[in-house]
């Protein structure tokens, strides 16, 4: 996939879809830093595009051009405060890449406060010199750390669903697992018919998704690490959108082999069916909170859709969402707090978000007129979602603070139902020094 | 270079059999006086069979397309429209189709080894999974409303594609209600 950093003003009521960077509003509210260009040894590869890219992706940095650098240190020791008080910049990262004794690609780097005028972080990732990505993004996650507090989420990936001539005889639907910046995109599973619903085990090692491939709607799950696929259900009627517990033990999903869809759950061990919910309405879209207590869902019982909340053990129902005709497909947020959702106004379909507890009112998060499937990432900082742009199918990145947005294309298909992954075990290691 | 699947050639002719089906009749387009039809929410018993109109009797019932389709052909020999639009959020089958999925009610019931296929579609408004549900609602109306006239259980199966599978991947109240449709197909 392709990325492109796009406008960012996301209170305007219309967006304009200029492929190119907008610095708007961003410029008072992200935090300016400097990412000085890693000092690169013999036979290393330079990671500090990757590094700049993933930290201008969490919407809460704007890294500054090299141009504008008065010098360039690669460590902290060479740093000269002054050159980076008069650029305003709040922290300075500097750095090295190297190939070890043992053969191991090392980045070394620290991060710098030049208000404080105090090293945050000095330290190294380690890794395979053929994976130098995964060592950038490690790099990242760690810088972001230093930073705010928050572990990042750059070395984390998104399952999504390419379409391909959607409506012509060679229609084709991929099932692709990506890094969260749309590289390194592999191909899961392809088939003729709708691949929909891709959800993460909280291990990251198994995803589940709908197929359509026996005619109708039927749930899989495939081992990430095999490659292998099973059959979790395909009875009469529908059978969609999973979910795993928190505790990877149970799947909650949709079924309406008795009569209309309702929320079931499924025992991963023992494959004991439980019914959750039993109302002739549209009872779908559940998803876990992170307690495992509670299922929220999307139902029309009340006579348009919006969120409920259910207790898995009492089956009592609540419901969450009062505002306007259309709120479904929540997702909770990693401080199980907040949720986000597809939320109609006026104007179209939006991704919004709430808390849980309804203490305050929604806030919309994206302001197209086609978006849906809205997925956090693990930190809770950026969310993912799926939109359409000239009549094709893309995916947005945006911070929650909702400054950058980030577009993610493919050259031929409509991407749709993105899904982002949990912390996933890394393949580099990081050593404080 | 990709070409038009089976379905969209379909629905090309179903279009030219309507327009045809039009020029013969009156009232095509306006709201049409219809007998007051009783629609039941719950599979009921087997109604008695409607009384078959009186018809040519070279005109088959069924009509096999050279590409292998069955449609169902009205006793001019015109194919019977089996595409039904519905309004946003909504699976109430307008009252302008009651007579046409009467007739084809009659043909099923007077071929009880005829089976139907009932899809439900959703535009692409809205989220997917409960587009999926949607659809099923849609398909289920369409299939509670031919119970009700007769056809057995056993010659229908209902399926949802959801918002998956649309006719016109434009984004306009143009493709949108094309899109929102449950359509009948026979094997």
């Amino acid at each position: 996939m392709k990325r492109v950093l796009v406008a960012a003003s996301l209170i305007a009521a219309s967006m304009s879809y200029s492929f190119e960077i907008v610095i708007d509003r961003g410029v008072d509210t992200l935090t300016p830093i400097a990412i000085v260009p890693f000092r690169i040894y013999e036979n290393a590869i330079d990671i500090t595009p990757i590094v700049n890219s993933d930290l201008s992706s969490s919407g809460q940095f704007r890294p500054i051009d090299e141009a504008n650098m008065l010098s360039l240190p690669s460590s902290a020791e060479e740093v000269a405060y002054h050159d980076w008080r008069v650029l305003g910049t709040d922290y300075v990262v500097v750095g090295s890449v190297f190939i070890d004794g043992l053969g191991l690609l090392v980045a070394e780097f620290e991060v710098i406060d030049v208000n404080q005028e105090r090293v945050l972080q000095s330290a190294q990732v380690k890794g395979n010199v053929e994976d130098s990505r995964s060592l950038a993004h490690h790099v990242s996650d760690e810088v972001f750390r230093a930073m705010t507090g928050v572990p990042g989420a750059f070395s984390t990936r998104v399952a999504y669903v390419l379409v391909e001539n959607r409506t012509f005889v060679d229609e084709r639907h991929t099932l692709m697992i990506a890094d969260f910046d749309g590289e390194r995109e592999r191909p899961m599973l392809i088939s003729e018919q709708p691949i929909l619903s891709p959800a993460w085990s909280s291990d990251g090692k198994q995803l589940a998704y709908v197929s359509f491939e026996a005619g109708s709607s039927a749930i899989h799950i495939i081992n990430l690490e095999t490659g292998q696929s099973r059959l979790l259900a395909n009875f009469e009627g529908i059978n969609s959108a999973p979910s795993f517990s928190p505790d990877g033990a149970h799947i909650a999903m949709v079924l309406s082999r008795d009569g209309n869809p309702d929320i079931y759950t499924i025992e991963v061990a023992s494959n004991v069916i439980r019914r959750i919910t039993n109302h002739r309405a549209i009872d779908t879209e559940p998803v876990w909170e992170l307690n495992g207590e509670n299922l929220i869902f999307t139902s029309d019982r009340g006579g348009s859709p919006q969120i409920y909340r259910v207790n898995v053990d009492s089956l009592r129902v609540t419901r969450l969402t009062f505002e306007g005709t259309y709120n479904a497909r929540p997702r909770v947020m990693p401080d199980n707090t907040n949720f986000i959702f597809v939320h109609r106004s006026g104007s179209g379909f939006h991704i919004a978000w709430r808390d849980l507890e309804g203490n305050r009112a929604a806030r919309i998060l994206s302001s197209n007129v086609l978006d849906e499937s809205p997925s956090v990432a693990p930190n809770g900082v950026m969310m993912m979602y799926s939109t359409k742009s000239n009549r094709k199918g893309i995916l947005s990145i945006v911070s929650v603070s909702g400054e950058v947005e980030y577009k993610l294309t493919s050259p031929t298909g409509d991407v749709i139902e993105p899904a982002w992954s949990p912390y996933l075990p890394l393949t580099t290691t990081f050593v404080e020094r | 270079m990709s070409h038009l699947k089976n379905g969209a050639w379909i629905a090309l002719l179903l279009v030219c059999g309507l327009l045809t089906a039009c020029a013969s009749q009156t009232g095509c387009g306006t709201p049409v006086e219809e007998e007051p039809v009783v629609v039941i929410e719950r599979p009921p018993a087997p109604e008695p069979e409607p009384v078959p109109e009186p018809e040519v009797e070279e005109i088959p019932d069924f009509m096999e397309l050279p590409d292998g389709t069955t449609v169902a052909v009205d006793s001019e020999g015109s194919v019977i429209r089996s595409v039904f639009n519905f309004e946003f959020d909504e699976s109430e089958i307008g009252s302008g189709d009651f007579r046409v999925l009467q007739q084809h009610a009659a043909r099923l019931n007077r071929n009880r080894d005829q089976s139907v296929t009932i899809d439900g579609h959703c535009d692409e408004r809205g989220t997917r999974e409960y587009n999926l549900a949607l659809g099923e609602r849609r398909a289920m109306a369409v299939q509670d409303f031919l119970l009700a006239n007769g056809v057995r259980p056993s010659q229908m199966s209902a399926r949802s594609f959801g918002e998956e599978r649309p006719v016109d991947t434009g984004s306009d109240e143009a493709a949108w209600a094309k899109n929102r449709r449950v359509e009948l197909k026979y094997e």
